[in-house]
């Protein structure tokens, strides 16, 4: 009994976190606002239905699988790439240089620089 | 009890992918709309695990980890392209 309560917590915890983050691509206003609900999905949605097969294959079923945590070792390796990358798009086609601001280190925003060399000796703002 | 809980959790996603199509519908710059593509992919993985909870076997777990590979790869030569306007230089 209080297993299955601890399973259909997580699970009913993933069902809530999964409608939120598909929610806030909804309700929020901006691109770049939008960028942040879907986290939740992928952190605590995934995660909660993660953990509660996990529960449910261990102490259920009594088998031990180790598959989920290979999907969500992917999934958190991913999930900051994407939105890096789908950040980096939306930039390169509705901000021109002059809307961004200064980054305050030696080298200018990766969209626009070229990356810093190696070995490089040089000042690099200097030419 | 566990059937009530994936039944709501079935419901939830169903709903969060509907959001997303809207998304993909409405979509004013073509970034929202990987966004919602990528959102739909992590939904269909939640709801592929839940999937396999319900059934109880532990054969979804490959097509879910699929499901990941081929989104993460997808969204990133779409934006890809977008940036470059090439997705293998």
């Amino acid at each position: 009994m209080v297993v299955e309560i601890i399973i259909s917590f997580f699970i009913v915890l993933s069902g809530i976190f999964g409608l939120v983050g598909s929610f806030g691509l909804i309700k929020l206003d901006d691109t770049m606002q939008r960028l942040h609900a879907p986290t939740k999905a992928t952190t605590l949605g995934v995660g909660g239905a993660l953990i509660a097969s996990m529960l449910y294959f261990l102490l259920v079923k009594g088998s031990f699988s180790f598959h989920e945590l290979l999907i969500t070792l992917f999934l958190f390796l991913t999930a900051p790439i994407t939105a890096n990358f789908i950040a980096k798009a939306y930039l390169a086609h509705n901000a021109t240089r002059n809307d961004l601001p200064e980054t305050g280190r030696d080298y200018g925003w990766a969209l626009y620089d070229d990356p810093p060399l190696l070995n490089e000796t040089t000042d690099p703002r200097g030419e | 009890m566990i059937s009530a809980a994936l039944l709501f959790a079935f419901a939830c996603y169903t709903l969060g992918l509907i959001f997303n199509l809207w998304r993909i519908t409405r979509g004013p710059d073509a970034a929202d709309r990987i966004l919602a593509l990528d959102t739909m992919v992590i939904n269909v993985i939640a709801l592929l695990i839940l999937y396999g909870i319900l059934e109880g076997t532990a054969v979804y777990y490959e097509a879910s980890m699929l499901v990941a590979m081929v989104g993460f790869v997808s969204t990133v030569a779409y934006c890809r392209f977008m940036l470059r306007g090439d997705i293998i230089e």
